[in-house]
């Protein structure tokens, strides 16, 4: 209590005495401060540029300061004075301000009298900008790292002075490296002297980087101009048709329109209107306005009008192939120096080459990567299904399950590396005696009714989504992964793969070797196949069916748990999350052949490379490329019912 | 003849007798799904909905009678919600309904408000180009979010190439298709507008983010609009952190990832791209604060506030003040008392009821924070909301005044009333 | 003396060989009336509209499941995707009814412009006004016959048919059976669902066609009155399949039914061409649920392409296997009975249980109850309702030898028979 007392006493005090400690309102840095105050506190990146430009050229040691602690969102405005600190919150209500001037503390204030600065991102690249000049000479090298980034994101003509100058002083290599291929680009872009670009741009042959063809582009930029004769001269790309691809009729005479050598079309809203505004009593230029219910009535009535002068007169087909024909069309560049476009579209031809080359490869990549995330997701599948026969609606649960599992240990065990390894062979554990549980209450009374044993485990899949929903509720949940598998591994600017991604592929590695041990190189995997093969003879040689199954059938669950945990990390985890793959895990099980774990692994490839291929043919509809792929599936099962890899025999008869 | 007569009168007489005596209690409908997918968004607004009710009775009731909540689950089944608003109407007889989230179950339910005249409090963010006399939107229309956000993007960050990606259905579909016609009105060439649709809950984003990647090729700034619903957006948000991309190189902003979505996903990743709302927890007024603590009392501390709750919040305090400036519940009566209402907004300012039936409010820009809340960086004046978009061809004759013009879908060309009823 | 029994039965009436269908229409026949009687429309008004709509509904499902019941029951096909065709028949029929009613919406406001309006006017009006909500304003190709009644009802027939016969062809070709040709049609009706999902699909998307419950011209009649004219149609739907499935499963027809789905094998031996046969029940289940379908809709008012998702299809088969498969009635009860079992929990207005101090609320937990109680049925009672019936009329199982079990009588696996 008294404790209490004594804060409300001392803020009372610091209140009181506020205004003793006032900050110098003269000080040169304030004084720049409050020329711009307006702008500043309007901040919009379109009208800040004068302030900016004004902290940072005016050689006042504070002015660093007040641009790092702008971006950084600490910059305050008193809202009374007008005055700007830097202050730092204590709690909701309360801020310390301190000035800029000399560093010294104001007070402690209520937030309420102060307005905090928020700088958005477009003007925060403008002020790390900047700031460049500050940073580039500075003694850390993590700053210089930083000024290096802002000038990668928003270079500006005076960085290429700087840049050339911290390249004589950088000893740090690799900075010395990024500075240097900095400047090529900064000379591509701002260097006066046209030799200089080209031997810039020349440098960067076959350099895959985005930020290097984002500098060439621009300047190989073309535009499509109209003359009456084919201009000469090394800005001209070329001559193009009418009624090419490149240069379709209707863009061609748009653009004789646009110039003024032709006379427009008429839309048929215009014409309509045109003809509205003429009615005259009735009728339009004599035609009956009922009986214009036509486009033919109306074109005439049109024409009839333009005959009595009321209306401009339009272009006729037979006039717009004239119109075009009398005209050249050519493309040319746009840059100021052709020399210099030329040598930039040479060295981006020699890049485009290369890019389609490594975006194949990215592809190839991805459509690996959604294959072993198929893979991992029917695995188990493949035990319950491929093995035993056993159709499993609820394997989708399963992998649920083991998501769940995993956001549970992280709730529990904070460090996620460790939860991450506890929680993995937890999930085994977990939905391995689902497996079991399910295989003695329900599937081994149904060994002989397949389709019975399908719709009770739907039942079950069901009443899964449903329990799962009422304990964790609807909204997605939090698995994330540990920081070693955040980031991606980038090969160059194209061909890159997320960490979890190749994890996901390790996993599924890991499990398929696991799978030809277990089923290839132990007893339970001897007893698993007699038991599949001839259950009545297996039972004579002195294995137990009972168990057998009811080890198969948990060993199947059990990895779907694991890959429960992986799906999770890469995706989402919602109760909904099983229903999702369910289908697919079926379809990949089936299409590569019942019973054999290498059609499954062949049928998930199929099926992930099939759908990034027609992804790729149809980059803005996903949902195109997952409709085609099932209806390829469909299709390619009606010719090899029994998938890539047949078995052959009596195992295919089971 | 007779026919007519009789429904003449029978029509005077229901609207006269409310007017007289209000039956009591008067009773509320609350159509959000309770269960399926669309139950995680719709049950926080049912529960703001009895928290409103409770407070309200707790405060003296309305017209003298104690308020009570119908609560129907039409369990994000869209059939089914036009038959529980049949249901609500007809067998239980409430004077209002607050409900719907996704524009296709408000699209079931609009024949059958229209044909009962009933009325609706509908408080998501939508795609605009509707107006129905039965309904008041108190969400955001495409120019009090989507086209705000994006004249950030153009002025504020100075993007040049715009991805628009979103989920395949009617939001992101009639969002996207405005903001392309709006960004070729700017400038923007066809060629640097790169639209997607995915499925909803998709997750395989890596392609789709590369793709983005590589916009950036020709040197112009990328930024990406995202219409992305749902579950959908853990998995991207997780790819976009994977592939590196900072808010500062390729910055995104969200029309539906507010904070609850943000509960889902760890954000130390995303800090710095950005949403669109008209309301943000992290708004610093009195009122909200008031607001986030009766929310976190009730529900439990780690519960979130956001923008459609705030909808409701205002929906429900204009409607208790037509109703009592009304001095009935009768619809025609509550409706025309509607026009032209005031109420604060959480977010400080005063949201205004217009006469086509949707709210002037402000339209804020929040940047992702660490600690999934949002740190609201551009906050504009009141923006008064707008049904048929100025940005379409066809849309821009368009126009709604329920007040003047008593029809919803009005050709300032023709001038006449294209319909009274709504498209479905 | 069996040939003279079989005689005797072939020179009678169908519906008076089997006691139970004309039971079955009978009772339909009363509800029918009931129904009617304490309607709103007629005016006594007991029964809300809404739960009129409900009931009619109610009997649109009990007819697909009498569809699903012939494929599956009957011929042991599981078909999982049967939920697609019946939601086809209901995009055949939403197409024309949108399209009228839009046209007669965009003809009454254009007849107020200067001009008298073009065809092409009228057309980019109405397409403007069902695409605007998409973000497309021209009508794609799918849409040609919308503007006639006679060929769109002509499509809610040979939409699903064609659609079945092509799907039924490929596959019982090439031999895809049990719970292979179970998965076949899963993903045909996920294909279908996706497709229609997306907005190139013409069918406006993830929208879908809303506002069906309006017939066009006819909003003056009002809902009361519609809502009865749509359950009449669907009752005399379900009489008719009714009658129309126990022609088909009685006789030497369905005696070869039960032989496939018994022993497919076998009946193929016996010179039978199977495929033949499954692929004529199967387009005519697929028929039959499009005519289910294109009544189901006008009265829900909207169909989107959530409607054909696998797990509708599953739903279907679950209310068979509870009513009790390989019988008529039983797909008809099991239908009626979950349906509006679910319609009765997930309506909030079953009360809550207490478990301890744990409060079930039904909302949440109705699924969980239906998917062990399913589980229940399969282990414990493969008869479903229906074997509640072989109870009270103290009917001991069929014997299997010699006898044709009839669509009253039960028809289980012969194992099962025997057991």
């Amino acid at each position: 209590m008294t404790r209490h007392l004594w804060k409300i006493l001392a803020l009372a005090v610091t209140l009181v005495a506020a205004p003793a400690t006032a900050q110098d309102a003269d000080a040169p840095i304030q004084r720049v401060l409050q020329e711009h105050g307006q702008i500043i506190a309007d901040s919009s990146r379109l009208t800040i540029g004068p302030a900016i430009d004004a902290l940072a050229t005016s050689g006042l040691p504070a002015a660093q300061t007040v641009l790092e602690k702008w971006r950084a969102k600490e910059m305050w405005r008193d809202e009374a004075s007008g005055l700007f600190v830097w202050a730092e919150e204590i709690d909701r209500d309360t801020i310390r301000a301190f000035d800029f001037a000399d560093g010294a503390e104001i007070g402690t204030r209520p937030d309420d009298d102060y307005t905090q600065l928020k700088p958005n991102s477009g003007i925060r690249a403008m002020i790390g900008a900047a700031l460049v000049r500050f940073q580039l000479s500075d003694p850390s090298p993590a700053i210089r790292a930083r000024a290096l980034n802002a000038i990668e994101r928003d270079a500006e003509a005076s960085h290429l002075v700087a840049l050339r100058e911290a390249a004589a002083t950088e000893d740090n290599p690799r900075l010395a490296d990024r500075i240097a291929r900095l400047e090529r680009l900064l000379t591509i872009r701002f260097a006066e002297d046209d030799a200089e670009r080209i031997a810039a741009i020349d440098s960067f042959h076959g350099d895959l980087a985005v930020d290097v063809r984002a500098a060439l582009n621009p300047l190989a930029a073309t535009v499509i101009d109209v003359a009456t004769v084919m201009p000469e001269g090394e800005a001209i790309v070329g001559r193009l048709r009418p009624g090419s691809d490149r240069l379709p009729e209707a863009d061609a005479y748009a653009i004789l329109v646009d110039k003024g050598l032709a006379k427009p079309r008429i839309s048929r809203d215009a014409q309509r209107a045109a003809l509205v505004s003429h009615i005259d009593g009735g009728a339009v230029a004599g035609i009956e306005v009922a009986t214009l219910d036509t486009e033919a009535a109306r074109e005439m009535a049109y024409a009839a009008l333009a005959e009595t002068g009321a209306v401009e007169p339009v272009a006729t087909s037979a006039e717009i192939t004239a119109a075009l024909d009398g005209f050249t069309f050519y493309e040319r560049y746009t840059a100021a120096s052709p020399a210099v476009a030329i040598a930039a579209a040479a060295v981006l031809t020699s890049i485009e080459n290369t890019v389609a080359l490594n975006q194949a490869a990215d592809l190839a990549l991805d459509a690996l990567s959604l294959a072993s995330i198929y893979f991992l997701a029917a695995i188990g599948l493949a035990i319950t299904f491929g093995v035993m026969g056993v159709i499993n609606m609820a394997h989708g649960e399963f992998i649920m399950m083991g998501a769940y599992t995993g956001y549970v240990v992280q709730q529990i065990v904070p460090d996620y590396t460790l939860s991450i390894l506890v929680a993995l062979p937890l999930a085994f554990a977990i939905t391995f005696a689902a497996g079991v549980a399910m295989e003695r209450l329900v599937i081994r009374w149904l060994y002989h009714r397949p389709l019975e044993t399908l719709l009770a485990t739907f039942g079950i899949s069901i009443a899964l989504q449903q329990i799962a929903k009422n304990i964790f509720g609807t909204q997605a949940r939090p698995l994330t992964s540990p920081d070693w598998l955040d980031g991606s591994l980038a090969i160059n600017d194209i061909v890159s793969i997320s960490y979890i991604r190749i994890a996901i592929f390790i996993l599924a590695l890991v499990f398929l070797a696991l799978f030809l041990f277990v089923m290839n190189r132990t007893r339970l995997g001897l007893e698993v196949r007699a038991v599949t093969q001839n259950p009545r003879m297996a039972a004579s040689m002195g294995i137990n069916p009972d168990r057998i199954n009811m080890l198969t059938f948990g060993f199947g669950s059990g990895i779907a748990g694991i890959a429960g945990v992986a799906i999770g990390l890469y995706a989402k985890v919602t109760s909904e999350m099983g229903a999702d793959y369910i289908v697919q895990s079926f379809m990949t099980v089936v299409v590569g052949g019942v019973g054999s774990i290498w059609g499954t692994l062949l049928g998930a490839t199929m099926v992930g490379t099939l759908q990034k291929g027609i992804e790729w043919l149809n980059p803005s509809n996903t949902l195109a490329a997952q409709t085609y792929m099932i209806l390829f599936i469909i299709l390619f099962i009606q010719f090899r019912p029994r998938g890539i890899v047949a078995l052959r025999g009596r195992a295919a008869e089971a | 003849m007779p026919k007519t007569l009789l429904s003449s009168a029978a029509i005077l007489a229901a609207s006269v007798l409310p007017a007289m005596a209000q039956d009591c209690p008067i009773k509320v409908g609350v159509l959000h799904s309770l269960s399926g997918t669309m139950a995680i968004s719709e049950t926080t607004l049912k529960d703001t909905m009895e928290m409103l009710i409770e407070q309200q009775n707790a405060d003296g009731g309305l017209l003298g009678c104690d308020l009570e909540a119908v609560v129907v689950d039409p369990a994000s089944d869209w059939p089914l919600f036009a038959e529980k608003a049949r249901e609500l109407l007809t067998v239980h007889e409430v004077d209002v309904i607050f409900g719907n989230w996704t524009s296709v179950s408000r699209k079931s339910v609009l024949p059958v408000l229209e044909e009962l005249n009933g009325l609706l409090f509908y408080p998501v963010q939508y795609e605009g180009e509707e107006s129905s006399k039965n309904v008041f939107y108190t969400g955001a229309a495409p120019n009090q979010q989507a086209i705000p956000a994006t004249d950030y993007f153009l002025e504020e960050l100075g993007v040049e190439k715009f991805a628009l990606l979103g989920t395949d259905y009617v939001y992101p579909r009639t969002t996207n298709n405005i903001l392309e016609s709006y960004l070729q009105q700017k400038g923007i060439d066809d060629s640097d507008i790169f639209v997607n649709y995915t499925p909803f809950g998709h997750s395989d984003w890596s392609k789709i983010v590369s793709d983005v990647v590589a916009l950036g090729a020709d040197g112009k700034k990328v930024g990406v609009i995202s219409t992305i619903n749902g579950d959908a957006n853990v998995g991207f948000y997780k790819e976009l952190a994977a592939a590196g991309i900072s808010a500062d190189d390729i910055p995104v902003v969200a029309f539906s990832v507010g904070e609850e979505e943000l509960s889902g996903l760890d954000t130390s990743n995303l800090v710095g791209h950005l949403a669109a709302w008209n309301y943000f927890q992290s708004a610093d007024t009195d009122a909200n604060a008031e607001w986030v603590a009766a929310w976190k009392e009730r529900m439990g501390e780690d519960r979130v506030t956001n923008d459609p709750m705030e909808a409701h919040y205002i929906g429900f305090n204009m409607w208790v003040n037509a109703v009592e400036q009304a001095g009935t519940t009768d619809v025609d009566a509550v409706r025309e008392a509607m026009y032209g209402q005031e109420f604060p907004n959480l977010t400080g300012g005063t949201a205004v009821m217009l006469p086509n039936h949707h709210l002037s409010k402000p339209v804020l820009i929040g940047e992702i924070q660490e600690d999934g809340q949002f740190d609201i960086i551009s906050q504009t004046e009141e923006v008064p909301g707008d049904a048929w978009t100025d940005y379409l061809p066809e849309s821009a004759v368009l126009t709604s005044d329920w007040a003047a013009l008593d029809c919803g879908m009005y050709n300032t060309e023709t001038e006449s009333c294209v319909q009274i009823k709504s498209n479905y | 003396m069996a040939d003279l029994t079989a005689g005797s039965l072939r020179s009678r009436p169908l519906v008076l060989r089997y006691p139970a269908t004309l039971v079955f229409l009978a009772c339909l026949a009363l509800f029918t009336l009931g129904v009617t009687i304490l309607s709103e429309g007629f005016g006594i008004g007991v029964i809300s509209t809404s739960f009129v709509k409900t009931l009619g509904k109610t009997l649109c499902l009990c007819l697909v499941a009498l569809a699903m019941d012939l494929v599956w029951g009957y011929c042991g096909i599981l078909s999982l995707g049967h939920m697609a065709f019946f939601g086809l028949g209901g995009y055949a029929i939403g197409m024309w009814l949108m399209y009228e009613r839009t046209r007669l919406i965009v003809v009454d406001s254009l007849a107020a412009a200067p001009l008298p309006p073009t065809p092409q006017e009228i057309s980019d009006g109405i397409a403007s006004q069902i695409f605007g909500v998409v973000g497309a304003s021209e009508f794609p190709p799918i849409w040609a016959f919308a503007h006639s009644l006679p060929l769109q009802l002509a499509a809610v027939v040979l939409a699903p048919g064609l659609l079945a016969l092509v799907f039924g062809w490929l596959a019982f070709r090439s031999r895809v059976t049990g719970v292979y040709l179970s998965i076949l049609t899963q993903a045909m009706t996920l294909a279908l669902a996706l497709y229609l999902f997306q907005n190139d699909s013409g069918l406006r998307g993830n929208n879908g066609l809303s506002g069906l419950q309006n017939l066009p011209g006819l909003e003056r009649v009002g809902q009361a009155t519609v809502s009865l004219w749509f359950f009449w149609g669907s009752a005399l739907a379900l009489g008719l399949g009714y009658v129309l499935a126990t022609w088909v499963v009685s006789g030497k027809f369905g005696s070869v039914l039960r032989g496939i789905r018994d022993d497919e094998a076998r009946v193929r031996f016996l010179g039978y061409p199977v495929e033949a046969f499954k692929l004529f029940i199967f387009t005519l289940s697929a028929v039959i649920a499009g005519i289910a379908g294109a009544l189901y809709y006008p009265q829900a008012g909207i169909i989107n392409p959530a409607e054909l998702a696998p797990i509708a299809s599953i739903y279907l088969a679950v209310w068979v296997a509870i009513g009790g498969r390989g019988r008529l009635y039983g797909a008809v009860i099991g239908a009626a009975f979950v349906s509006l079992l679910s319609t009765w929990f997930t309506g909030g207005q079953a009360p809550d249980l207490w478990i301890g101090s744990y409060r079930v609320q039904w909302v949440n937990w109705w699924t969980v109850l239906l998917g062990l109680s399913f589980v229940a049925v399969t282990l414990f009672a493969p008869k479903g309702i229906g074997g509640l019936i072989d109870l009270l009329a103290e009917r001991r199982r069929p014997d299997r030898h010699g006898k044709d079990l009839g669509p009253g009588e039960g028809a289980l696996r012969e194992e099962e028979a025997d057991r």
